[in-house]
């Protein structure tokens, strides 16, 4: 068979024009659907040059702006990545009826509409909803304030960091967890020396995303925001904010600059695919 | 850990070894109750203000209706785009070698990470009739912004990445002597995939349509943009919800909340119980 | 009970969050609609400098704008307002219904029914007026594209629509009746349907769509000067509506708050020459005669009605654009 070797890896692939013909597809598909629209971006706000572009920037309402992305995104990220290395650990190494369900629930927040995941909190926190009239007796502000915003993003980033390990954890099964806990380890220390290293990559990869999603989060911020400027305005509503204003060069400036996160976010994740790629593989595996 | 004692249910069946499983679970509960569960909760108790039949004459509104047509039959139609052309693209990422693969393979992530309102406003500029793509358009009588096209572009934008990322890990652990041997047998290239490559991927491949899906569902900053938002013709159903809301109909705003929840649901459950069904079927 | 103290210092955790913004008593926040940012970015500079000028206090105005309908919702949903300038009295009114921040009787407290500028609705076309638009009627002519938010969203619209309304049940021979189906044939013409005054603005303008854009005076004044002389002019229709754009302190949250003072006199600012000037400056019609003298030439003539016309502002909000009101009934597309 050596000898056919060579002519069945031929057979193997498609006709010359097949090819062309997924390329095209596969190429044109995404240059219209995403590199268009971020050329679109990166045009606009350098419009009027370089110097509107920076001075837009580092206007004292885009620096909240920033600073309260940041901020929001500090504290819901870690939040969901405990909970996703939780959840991971008790659906991937164990095994218990309702799982199903329990994975349907932690897919929820991905389509549960934006709009809704921000009016849920109104409707709870708000001082008609359930628990606002308690808050107001206590001067505790929870909508139209950080944390209201914190909240509505971790339900939005939810599933990110979760989704991205359980797979990875249910390929990797619990072979190597049993062997240490049988030479006595205890369970923290099997977690941080077995497993953690096995899953570091697939961590950081969920992280990035859930961080990525964190920041450019719309929909379930404005309905909890109050958009105060310079107070409760998050990067992508101060972006909505200017561009009300007219002022488009300043909007796309401050959207670039989310777009620039994201491209580095997607880079970064890139180049630990290329550093790390087996690993990885088995991460992006979704189910 | 007295806290699990709660779970007892679970623990009796659950054999293994490895310890942390009360309190894992217990974190996943815990966060899962407080970060989703209650506030959903609240969402449902709602509509109890005006009764089953007041839900039930809210949602059945012939403007609801069609709201709810729109978002989920455009949301539909952009994830079979997205099925078609991000197995493409897949396909391409995992079989083929070209230039600047590397970049190509890291932007295809962006929507994830793109602020949803920015890519509206990105869309919106490039197809409308004096934008980069609508100028061309145009002239050929096809009208996208403002127009249900309109929004199942910025559909197919945001869940342009799930059918890309379920499929691709899947098409690279596909052994090739599978193929080969099919091949050696006298299968055409086509037979070939239809009969062996076809069955492997398809449970991927329904994961991305149906996470496409669902997040298309529910998708309001960049629609919002693009649609026009005419009642009845391009008006989506979170637009309604933030409509009812800013007319203080909390009962009706939640109720639409609620339908589009309850569907949502009910279809990831399907598609969840579908693919189980299908990858034991291609004895994957 | 491990896992009751972990919720409960969750809990903690958020509540301390929750804590830290509380409002100081050298700021007050105004809660706007969306065509009154510069306007406001102007006044409250100038009220800062004007309060601590008699006072000796430093004061810091925070503004959020949005559409008006989403802002007054904000603030029933417990937006720590300490003044709100919505773009209609019905808005205001929602908030003195939905929560007893303000009393009732609101629009007494302050001089001109608590409007201490006012607007009306111009049409705006493309240079040189292609489509030769000069009045109410040529707008329901087939094939003329009009760009107008929507109604039920946007308080600019509800203006916009009552103008029309009022125009047609004036005209010779006119009724209610012919006021509704000269609506309904408006809102025929009208291809992409805003959610606020802004955003069909920038349809209008930018992308390029509508061969008239109904608006605020004020605003169609702004897109000339923002986005291009070249590009737009005004066209002045032969009657219009007067538009009252309110104001009102909302007494709960300033007696908790303390800044009732400030607030009050916040208001009452509006009403002196000066803030008189920045709103005439921002194409608002000042109230004080003098300034409109002054501003005269600024602003066209027109002949205005007011809401009256309409039995004020909870009457017509009920008939007209509440679900099932009017607007519902003539406003069916795609069928």
């Amino acid at each position: 068979m050596s000898g056919h070797a060579p002519k069945s890896r031929v057979t193997v692939a498609e006709p010359g024009w097949v090819k062309a013909l997924i390329m095209l597809a596969g190429l044109g598909f995404l240059g219209f659907f995403i590199l268009l629209p971020l050329a679109a971006v990166f045009t606009e706000a350098l419009r009027r040059g370089l110097g509107a572009y920076f001075e837009a920037l580092v206007e004292p309402d885009a620096l909240a702006a920033i600073k309260l992305t940041l901020l929001v995104a500090v504290i819901a990220v870690p939040v969901n990545v405990v909970f996703g290395v939780a959840a991971a650990w008790a659906i991937a190494k164990h095994k218990f009826p309702g799982k199903s369900l329990l994975l349907t629930l932690i897919d929820l927040p991905f389509s549960v509409s934006p709009v809704i995941s921000g009016l849920v909190y109104v409707l709870l926190f708000g001082a008609h909803g359930l628990m606002g009239p308690f808050l107001r007796e206590h001067g505790v502000q929870i909508v139209f304030a950080v944390p209201g915003l914190v909240l509505a993003t971790m339900f939005i980033t939810f599933p990110f960091v979760a989704r991205e390990l359980i797979p990875l954890m249910q390929a990797q099964g619990v072979d190597e967890e049993e062997a240490a806990i049988t030479l006595g380890a205890s369970g923290w220390q099997t977690f941080r020396r077995v497993t953690l290293p096995n899953i570091r990559w697939g961590l950081l990869y969920g992280v990035l995303l859930c961080n990525a999603r964190a920041m450019g989060e719309f929909g379930a911020v404005s309905v909890v925001s109050g958009h105060i400027r310079g107070e409760t305005n998050t990067m992508p509503l101060h972006v909505e904010i200017l561009y009300n204003e007219y002022n488009f060069v300043a909007a796309f400036a401050v959207a670039s600059l989310l777009a620039i996160l994201a491209l580095v976010t997607l880079v970064a994740k890139s180049l630990l695919e290329w550093r790390h790629g087996a690993e990885l593989a088995a991460t992006a595996r979704r189910h | 850990m007295s806290g699990a004692s709660g779970f007892s249910l679970f623990k009796r069946r659950n054999r293994s070894i490895i310890p942390g499983f009360g309190l894992t679970l217990g974190i996943t509960l815990t966060h899962l109750t407080l970060i989703v569960l209650i506030p959903l909760a609240a969402l449902m108790i709602r509509p109890w203000d005006i009764g089953l039949s007041g839900f039930w004459h809210q949602v059945t509104e012939t403007r609801v209706l069609a709201a709810l047509r729109l978002s989920f039959g455009a949301a539909f139609v952009a994830a079979a785009i997205n099925a078609v052309f991000g197995l493409a693209v897949a396909w391409m990422l995992v079989r083929y070698d070209f230039w600047g693969k590397r970049v190509v393979d890291a932007i295809v992530d962006l929507p994830f990470a793109l602020p949803t309102a920015v890519a509206g406003i990105a869309l919106t500029s490039l197809y409308a009739p004096n934008g980069w793509v609508g100028q061309y358009l145009d002239p050929l009588g096809i009208k996208v912004a403002y127009t249900p096209l309109g929004v199942v572009v910025a559909l197919t934008f945001i869940g342009l990445p799930f059918v890309v990322r379920t499929v691709q890990p899947v098409l690279e652990e596909l052994d090739t002597e599978l193929e080969e041997a099919a091949a050696c047998l006298g299968a055409t290239r086509f037979e070939t995939f239809i009969r062996v490559i076809f069955p492997v991927i398809f449970p991927a491949l329904l994961t991305g349509f149906a996470l496409a899906l669902a997040r298309a569902v529910g998708e309001y900053g960049s629609v919002i943009f693009i649609a026009g938002n005419m009642p009845m013709v391009s008006e989506i159903a979170p637009l309604l919800i933030v409509i009812k809301l800013e007319q203080f109909n909390y009962a009706g705003a939640a109720s639409v909340g609620i339908a589009m929840l309850i569907l949502s649901f009910i279809m990831l459950l399907v598609i969840n119980l579908l693919q189980r069904w299908s990858r034991r079927w291609a004895g994957v | 009970m491990k896992w009751f103290k972990r919720v409960a210092i969750t809990t903690a955790a958020l509540v301390g969050l929750a804590v830290s913004p509380v409002w100081g008593s050298g700021q007050i926040l105004n809660v706007s609609y969306d065509p009154t940012r510069e306007l406001y970015k102007e006044f409250n500079a100038a009220f800062a400098k004007h309060w601590k000028a008699t006072t000796g206090e430093d004061i810091e105005i925070k503004a959020s704008h949005g559409g008006s309908g989403k802002q007054a919702r904000s603030v029933i949903d417990g937006l720590d307002a300490d003044v709100v300038t919505l773009a209609l009295a019905s808005d205001i009114d929602a908030i003195a219904e939905n929560t007893d921040l303000l009393s009732k009787q609101w629009q007494a407290k302050l001089p001109y029914n608590s409007t201490p500028y006012t607007s009306t609705i111009v049409f705006l076309v493309r240079k040189g007026n292609p489509k030769a638009i000069k009045d109410w009627d040529d707008l329901i002519k087939p094939g003329i594209q009009v760009i107008t938010p929507n109604p039920k969203t946007s308080g600019g619209a509800r203006w916009n629509y009552l103008a029309a309304w009022g125009y047609a049940a004036d005209k010779a021979g006119g009724s209610d009746a012919a006021g509704k189906d000269f609506v309904a044939k408006l809102f025929r013409n009208v291809p992409v349907l805003d959610t606020g005054a802004r955003g069909s603005t920038t349809t209008f303008v930018q992308r390029g769509i509508g061969d008239v854009l109904l608006a605020w005076e004020n605003e169609a004044f702004l897109a000339i000067n923002e986005l291009g002389a070249d590009k737009l002019e005004i066209v002045v229709p032969s009657v219009s509506i007067l538009a009252e754009p309110p104001v009102a302190v909302l007494d709960k949250n300033v007696d908790r708050k303390g800044t009732r003072k400030v607030a009050e006199a916040y208001l009452t600012y509006l009403y002196t020459p000066e803030g008189q000037e920045i709103a005439a400056k921002n194409y608002y019609r000042p109230r004080l005669p003098a300034l409109a003298q002054k501003y005269a030439t600024q602003f066209p003539n027109i002949k205005l009605f007011d809401i009256t016309k309409f039995g004020g502002w909870a009457t017509a909000q009920k008939t007209h654009f509440a679900d099932g009101g009017v607007f519902d009934e003539i406003y069916k597309p795609g069928q």
